[in-house]
């Protein structure tokens, strides 16, 4: 342990973005890098240099060898990972990946150099096409090192044995790598690169491991150095002290805890608030599986986008029916169309309108496009038909009780059973009474409520302080809806980002609203507040962030009342 | 030479397991077969590498084309597959082995 680290200062706390809110602390397994190998270096056998028909055999038996082990390794693993793993093959058995390898070779270049080139070329074009290709970049460059290393006789690249639970630390995790983890053995991973939507995000997301991407300096980290990772926060710390330790260690046992509870949602003296994860497609209700009492928002626009024409009856009715059989009888609230703004459709969406978020978007689209509606409503009841369970169905960008009574005709006309809208619209929760007369309930898209209620874009950035969903002129809208929803004995759910911050759900549930919508990640963190207090403590917190002037005072008075040991658990 | 043009169907596009399943398919026909994009140069169709760098998104039209007596069949294969969604649960059981 000689060698100088270079980016990161001794000790001192490297940043990256986290994935997941889980802490702890272990000693650092390097994965050996790239061969590192001149373009121009020869091949050598047996002491000579090697001619271009045994550079041709070498090449060739290593492309072989690598898909054949990336073979193995998929056939040895289970879900995304087997599925990446087998592409991953198929990338190194590609016949114009090698053809083109082979011509060079032929042609007298070094082999290095003319594997480098063609993988460069394929790179190339997949980073030009951007999005998903470009990520797939991390595949293709790891074909290449493990051809390289075989082609030259060098040790594999990649993950070393692990024999204690150690903290893995990259440059970069290609899917062939995370496989070829021993997963007893990790106890989380640290990439210099990546993002927190590629693969090395997706697969510790899916293994539950703590993740934190884009760490500058962490590939200086030496092996075995004792670091504590902290994926809530997003940093990596070298040499932790005892404090540290206990407190991650603390928080770790937690975790593992409430991570295995998949008890349904409740008070501490037993009060029920309904968890319910987001979901976009059935693929999406299978993952979620029990972790969930349901599904409080199925947006079912990721079947419309990116279409020239609306899909058919019997198309969305496939859809909904494969997303309720994936729920498998439990609660699903379907929301209808909601385009317009930032998810503009080619068949509905106004070409000319100068402010798209007060245009004509969600439930207003049936003044220019009334069959849209129809005929999803339609399918939606076919699907109840086939499927048995019945979806509990609601409008967005309601604001008037008028088009909440109209849409509630329309859906039960088509058979529908309980019909609801979703509150986003100032007005709408500034009258939910009256909204609440004409459906069976009302769920609270916080985040257009917020955006709506402050005049503020949501995608504009340096906005964001004004957004935030503390700001008490947003909790006093939502207040008034869960008044509204008691007083009629309607349920009141929340569907936004904000029923998934633990902080926000206690105060949430506080204020009355009766059941909890959110990513699928974060329902462990709000059962776990949730268990932690009561109805009443839930209620003292909601009137002290409404007693508060700003945003930031509202959290810190609701951060006040919150149980020492679930503030030091979810690192709140 | 036998020429098809179709809309792909998968609704992610012919990527990740929609162009797997492809490639197999045309390594597996045993007959050259190119895949072109409107106005693009036309690719070897049996290459993943080269079928995900065309990046065609759902919907977008393709144009097959090979030459010999089984294109035809061959093409009428592959345009039955394209009109598929590859990337819906029910196709999850085609088969995922490599061709060597």
């Amino acid at each position: 342990m000689t060698s100088q680290t270079l980016g990161a200062p001794a000790g001192g706390v490297l940043h990256g973005v986290g994935v997941g809110r889980r802490a702890v602390v272990g000693p650092v397994a390097r994965v050996r890098p790239a061969p590192v190998v001149p373009a121009d270096a020869p091949l050598v056998v047996d002491g000579a240099t090697a001619g271009p028909a045994q550079v041709h055999a070498a090449v060739e038996r290593a492309f072989t060898d690598v898909a054949a082990r990336l073979r193995e390794q998929s056939a040895g693993a289970s879900g995304t990972v087997r599925d990446v793993l087998a592409a991953t093959a198929q990338m190194a058995d590609d016949a114009a990946l090698r053809s083109q390898v082979l011509a060079r070779v032929d042609a007298g270049e070094p082999p290095v150099g003319a594997i480098d080139g063609v993988v460069q070329m394929f790179a190339g074009m997949f980073e030009q096409a951007g999005g998903y290709l470009a990520e797939r970049v991390t595949d293709l460059r790891s074909v290449r090192d493990r051809v390289v290393a075989r082609t030259m006789g060098l040790p594999d690249p990649g993950v070393p044995h692990l024999d204690r639970p150690s903290v893995v630390v990259a440059r970069d995790l290609a899917p062939a790598d995370t496989a070829a983890l021993d997963l007893a053995n990790v106890l989380a991973i640290v990439t210099e690169l990546g993002g927190p939507t590629g693969h090395t995000a997706i697969i510790a997301g899916q293994l539950g491991l703590p993740c934190v991407v884009r760490v500058t300096g962490a590939t200086d980290l030496e092996d075995g150095t004792v670091v504590a990772v902290d994926a809530a926060a997003g940093t990596v710390q070298p040499h932790p002290d005892d404090a540290v330790r206990e407190a991650f260690e603390r928080r770790r046992t937690a975790q593992d805890a409430l991570a295995a509870d998949t008890s349904p949602g409740a008070t501490s003296d037993g009060h029920a608030v309904a968890l319910l994860a987001n979901i976009g497609t059935a693929a999406d209700a299978e993952r979620v599986g029990a972790g969930a009492e349901g599904v409080g928002l199925f947006r079912t626009e990721v079947l419309f986008l990116e279409r020239v024409a609306a899909p058919t009856v019997e198309e969305q009715a496939d859809a909904y029916a494969a997303a309720l059989r994936a729920a498998a009888g439990r609660k699903v609230v379907v929301r209808t169309l909601d385009a317009g703004a930032d998810k503009p459709l080619a068949f509905a969406t106004q070409p000319d309108e100068e402010n798209p978020a007060l245009g004509v978007r969600g439930y207003r689209l049936v003044r220019s496009h009334p069959e849209l509606l129809d005929t999803q409503l339609a399918a939606l009841v076919r699907a109840q038909e086939t499927t048995g369970s019945t979806p509990w169905v609601m409008a967005p960008m309601i604001a008037t009780p008028d088009e909440a009574r109209a849409f509630a005709a329309r859906a039960r006309a088509a058979g529908v059973a309980t019909v609801g809208v979703m509150v986003e619209v100032p007005a709408a929760a500034l009258r939910a009474r009256e909204i609440l007369a004409e459906v069976d309930f009302v769920s609270l898209g916080t985040n257009d409520l917020a955006q709506y209620a402050m005049a503020t874009d949501r995608l504009r950035g340096e906005l964001a302080d004004l957004l935030d969903m503390w700001q008490p002129a947003v909790l006093d809208l939502v207040a008034a809806t869960a008044r509204a929803g008691r007083a009629t004995r309607k349920p009141v759910g929340v569907c936004g980002e904000s029923a998934g911050d633990p902080l926000m759900a206690l105060a949430l549930a506080g204020l009355g609203v009766t059941s909890l919508s959110m990513a699928a990640g974060a329902l462990p963190a709000v059962r776990y507040a949730l268990r932690r207090h009561t109805l009443q403590r839930c209620e003292e917190i909601a009137d002290a962030a409404l007693g508060a002037r700003t945003a930031a005072e509202a959290r810190a008075a609701a951060l006040d009342l919150v149980d020492p040991e679930v503030r030091t658990t979810l690192a709140l | 030479m036998a020429q098809r043009t179709v809309a792909v169907a998968s609704r992610v596009g012919l990527h990740a397991r929609p162009a797997m399943l492809f490639t197999q398919a045309v390594a597996a026909a045993g007959v050259p077969v190119t895949i072109a994009k409107a106005g693009g140069a036309p690719v070897d169709a049996s290459s993943i590498l080269f079928v995900m760098s065309l990046g065609v998104p759902h919907g977008e039209e393709v144009t097959l084309a090979a030459e010999g007596p089984d294109a035809d069949r061959v093409l009428d294969e592959l345009v039955e597959l394209l009109s598929t969604d590859l990337d819906a649960p029910e196709t999850q059981g085609a088969p995922t082995g490599g061709a060597s």
